[in-house]
């Protein structure tokens, strides 16, 4: 018994009806923790983009260094930094909380690169004609960079959200419920592995797909008329 | 034909060890409409450049309207972001690259800066913008996006969307030199209309030696970041004292020589 459901060992059919909605409350988790590690990475790569152009080399030296420490040692020591290390210093989350916050520590690094790359592309004719304008930075910065930057981000940020999905089973081993943990529990107490991992490997790839269209589909729908992006 | 608008008193400019300008001193009168020309390199589009602020300047003082620029008005403080914005609101600027904003229709182009930064109502903007459109003859494509007009067009609504903001000084910037040949004259049409009509002050960096002559009042030639001569376009193309403005304008007047 896992999560209140019973398992069905009569055929290998009815084990995996049985077992399936352990592994939908499961993947519920790893929607969750992606999620929610996505948009702390798309909030906190922004702020270090922003940090990394600062004219500032005491700013923009500190977060370059953060953002290549994060994106150059695996999660998983990153993972184990903050569970293990964190409560020494009186700071204990919830184990599912430590591992969004290490998805989107790291990911940050990444999405970071991508704010960087989309801001840069806006031709410097853009900010020229801006301040011939008058415009003020933040008007320039919202209603004429920002808009051009977007559609030039939103399929890398897509490709980061398939990939943090993708992660998630990492946080398996601090604990978290995640699909490919049940998973693994069902195979440790019935002894039958395939079934459920298979099932792991399917639910996965109906999940990236669908996410995979969504990302396509906002890039579509998104307002990007004329603006060059190549 | 003693009130400048713009005075640059001994600018120095430079870029790392290059000196783009070399103690310039250059006035321009209020209504006047002056070429500057000049081999590439020479500083031609520094100057205007320097006018909208778009750079700074390493040495001497610039004056607009008057006032110093890139000072404040004691000629020694260096100027404040809010003296800036008010000194360049006096000029306007046409690029080269036109620098339409693309995602913005031809109309928000042209709006977008006098409802956000002069505060006028959307209405009246929009009515200025149809006016400014008319006179570039660009009015049924007001709702279009700049990808979809030929460069000719693309810069005319950049001439419009300068006018927009009523600068009394406005910079041209080689408006015609990213254009394909057969679109230069609807361009150096739209801004010969203005020289004539308007009494704006019209400085104007090209390579369009004729087009020079025909709209100047007075012509400048600058050599190595300084005006090597200067004066009425027909001395200046008919009759140079200058070795060194004879020579180019032999190179320029023979375009197909390499």
């Amino acid at each position: 018994m896992l999560f209140g459901f019973e398992w069905d060992l009569s055929s290998p059919l009815a084990f995996a009806v049985s077992i399936l909605p352990m592994l939908l409350t499961g993947m519920w988790v790893t929607i969750q923790a992606a999620v929610l590690g996505f948009a702390l990475a798309l909030v906190l790569g922004l702020v270090w983009a922003v940090l990394k152009a600062a004219p500032l080399r005491i700013i923009a030296w500190p977060a370059a260094v953060v953002t290549e420490f994060l994106r150059d040692t695996p999660l998983l020591v990153q993972l184990f930094f903050l569970y293990y290390v964190l409560p020494e210093y009186g700071i204990v989350l919830p184990a599912f909380m430590t591992g969004a916050l290490a998805l989107g520590l790291q990911y940050s690094a990444y999405t970071a690169e991508v704010y960087r790359a989309g801001l840069q592309a806006v031709p410097r004719g853009q900010h020229e004609a801006a301040l011939a304008l008058n415009l003020t930075p933040a008007r320039k910065f919202t209603h004429i960079v920002v808009p051009q930057a977007i559609p030039r981000i939103v399929p890398a940020m897509g490709n980061y959200l398939v990939s943090i999905m993708k992660d998630v089973p990492v946080l398996s081993v601090v604990t978290v419920l995640e699909m490919l943990n049940v998973a693994r529990i069902i195979g440790d107490r019935t002894f039958d592995y395939l079934i459920p991992l298979s099932m792991v490997g399917a639910i996965y790839l109906v999940m990236t797909l669908i996410a995979s269209a969504g990302v396509r589909a906002l890039d579509t729908y998104l307002p990007k008329e004329g603006i060059p992006l190549k | 034909m003693s009130d400048p608008i713009i005075r640059f008193d001994n600018v120095v400019k430079r870029f790392g060890d290059h000196t783009v300008l070399d103690r310039l001193n250059f006035t321009v009168n209020r209504g006047e409409k002056v070429t500057i020309i000049g081999p590439s390199g020479s500083g031609k589009s520094t100057v205007l450049r320097i006018l909208m602020t778009l750079e700074g300047i390493e040495g001497g003082v610039v004056h607009v309207g008057g006032e110093p620029l890139w000072h404040e008005a004691d000629g020694v403080t260096p100027a404040s972001e809010a003296h800036l914005r008010r000194k360049r609101a006096e000029m306007g600027m046409v690029f080269q690259q036109f620098n339409l904003f693309p995602h913005m229709t031809v109309l928000r182009n042209i709006t977008e800066a006098p409802v956000r930064v002069l505060g006028l109502p959307k209405a009246e903007a929009k009515a200025r913008a149809e006016e400014l459109l008319e006179l570039v003859g660009l009015t049924e494509h007001m709702a279009k996006f700049p990808h979809q007009l030929s460069g000719g067009q693309q810069q005319r609504v950049a001439i419009a969307r300068a006018l927009a903001m009523r600068p009394s000084i406005l910079l041209f910037d080689e408006p015609t030199s990213a254009l394909d040949p057969e679109l230069v004259g609807e361009v150096l049409g739209v801004i010969r209309r203005l020289a004539e009509e308007h009494d704006l002050t019209m400085l104007l960096v090209t390579h369009e030696m004729r087009f020079a002559r025909e709209v100047s009042d007075r012509v400048v030639f600058f050599d190595q970041g300084r005006i090597r001569e200067e004066g009425a376009p027909e001395e200046i193309f008919t009759d140079p004292s200058e070795e060194r403005t004879r020579e180019f304008l032999k190179t320029t007047l023979e375009p197909s020589s390499p």
